[in-house]
């Protein structure tokens, strides 16, 4: 990380996406490449080839120490007392009120020893919420200034990963697992895990050594059609597999009920922060959902457009686009709960037009 | 930047080519489909609607953002690129041929006089890019 908070920042591979002609945006204070040859390109080759995206943007939260568990089962909503060392799991931070804080992957690398990783824009928000919620129990230390990440996404990654990675048994790293290896001369952490609905794998690292590993992976990659992919495609990829981003579909006043994601809440697991509210709100019923839907009506469906069906505003498009890889206009809006099942019908108000549209069950993409 | 010399544009950055004493064709430059990056949609008027020179006759979506459309010229829209619904990249691909938009008859040629040739064009992108 370079620059002040009010200077853009920059991660490590900033100079690598200049030499590859990328266009580069604000992304919640990063400067990021959002595409290189062009979003549909880019998210075309993810799906058939493999793709290598900067994610040094994100953050790494270590939690460490001889109650590291415990601190870890106060502020996360999976059950970690589960996860055995070299395992990965997808939960959200919750703040009292049961709003999603953030939606982060725990890695358990020991007995007394993890790391959360986050989103970009909410680095120092989660590492003061976990560190104010853990109790002072547990060491925490935010971390994302020393390391980079690279994902490596697409049907090609395990061969292309074959190529440059030693000291690692790749065959036997199932979904949601992590090993220790090498590439090059550089030790990494290799996480069979991504954010796009590939196979394919995150690297993480010492931030200096980001540049050598990414061409590296390049160089392996060449003979597979690996390009370097953008924010762009990321986003598009994502959508696609109905993953939620965060600032669009979650945020801290939606709870992971509402955003269907009550599958990664442990009820069971004891005291979590955001447990109780979480709870009452189950009771009581959930008053909306975060839903998928597809445009019938030609026409793209974008974040803030307003629902709309018998007559009224039920709910609003959290995100929204059209998928490259089926053709269709798709969205994710969170809607009064009655108009939530697979099915339902209702109207997308897109610039004065109200279009209709249909809940559907996602993903909206399946090999 | 592709500005080809036989047409005339506008500083919404779109495209007009003289078809024949009373067509012409519409589209937006290689420069705006730049700009944009990948397209995803375009909602353009039905055959047989009136668009006006310097109004808005249609939108433009690329992945990221919605622009709107003005037309350079004045008159009914004799034809409508139908590939455009369902290969929207054709804009991308080919913005002065295939990715055409809209044929727009005519009664009046010397409106075409109020539009910037490709020097001017250029000049004005130039300009604005440097803003």
């Amino acid at each position: 990380m370079s620059g002040s908070a009010e200077s853009p920042k920059r991660t490590p591979l900033y100079p690598v996406h200049l030499k590859y002609n990328a266009k580069i945006i604000d992304f919640h204070g990063w400067e990021m490449p959002v595409y290189y040859t062009g979003i549909r390109d880019e998210h075309l080759t993810v799906r058939s080839k493999a793709g290598i995206f900067d994610v040094s943007h994100m953050g790494y939260v270590s939690v460490s120490g001889k109650n590291a568990l415990d601190a870890v089962q106060k502020v996360f909503t999976a059950d970690a007392t589960k996860m055995k060392n070299g395992v990965v799991s997808y939960g959200l931070l919750c703040n009292e009120k049961g709003g999603i804080v953030d939606d982060v992957t725990l890695f358990k690398i020991g007995e007394e020893s993890y790391f959360f990783c986050v989103n970009a824009s909410n680095v120092e928000k989660d590492y003061e919420w976990i560190k104010k919620n853990s109790g002072d129990i547990a060491e925490t230390k935010n971390e994302s200034t020393e390391k980079g990440i690279i994902a490596l996404q697409g049907p090609m990654a395990d061969e292309i990963l074959a190529k440059v990675a030693e000291d690692a048994d790749l065959k036997s790293l199932r979904f949601f697992h992590f090993t220790e290896g090498k590439i090059g001369n550089d030790n990494v952490i290799i996480s069979r895990t991504g954010y796009t609905g590939e196979k394919g794998f995150e690297f993480f690292f010492q931030r200096n050594r980001a540049e050598t590993i990414w061409n590296l992976l390049m160089e392996a990659g060449k003979e597979y059609g690996l390009k370097p992919a953008g924010l762009g495609a990321r986003d598009t990829l994502r959508l696609e597999m109905k993953y939620t981003l965060y600032g669009n579909d979650i945020d801290d006043s939606i709870t992971p009920l509402e955003a269907c994601l009550e599958r990664y809440v442990d009820f069971d697991k004891g005291f979590f922060v955001g447990r109780d509210a979480l709870l009452k709100q189950k009771e009581e019923g959930i008053p909306r959902r975060l839903v998928g839907f597809k445009m019938i009506d030609a026409g793209i469906p974008r974040q803030g457009y307003e629902i709309i069906a018998d007559g009224n505003i039920i709910g609003k498009v959290t995100s929204g686009n059209k998928s490259f890889s089926t053709g269709d206009s798709i969205g994710m809006a969170l809607v009064k709960t009655e108009y939530s099942s697979i099915g339902t019908s209702f109207f997308v108000s897109i610039r004065g037009k109200n279009l209709k549209a249909e809940v559907v069950k996602t993903p909206f993409y399946k090999k | 930047m592709n500005c080809p010399e036989d047409l005339k544009y506008t500083k919404e950055h779109e495209w007009a080519r003289v078809e024949s004493e009373n067509e012409v064709k519409v589209g937006i430059t290689d420069y705006a489909q730049q700009e944009l990056g990948d397209i995803v949609f375009v909602e353009l008027p039905e055959e047989g609607a009136e668009v006006t020179q310097g109004e808005v006759f249609g939108s433009i979506e690329s992945v990221k953002a919605v622009s709107d459309l003005y037309s350079p010229v004045t008159g009914k829209v004799s034809a409508v690129n139908g590939r455009i619904a369902d290969e929207p990249e054709l804009v991308n691909s080919d913005p002065y041929g295939e990715g055409w938009l809209l044929s727009v008859e005519i009664d009046d040629k010397s409106q075409l006089d109020s539009l910037l040739d490709a020097s001017a064009y250029i000049s004005y992108v130039e300009e604005e890019k440097k803003e």
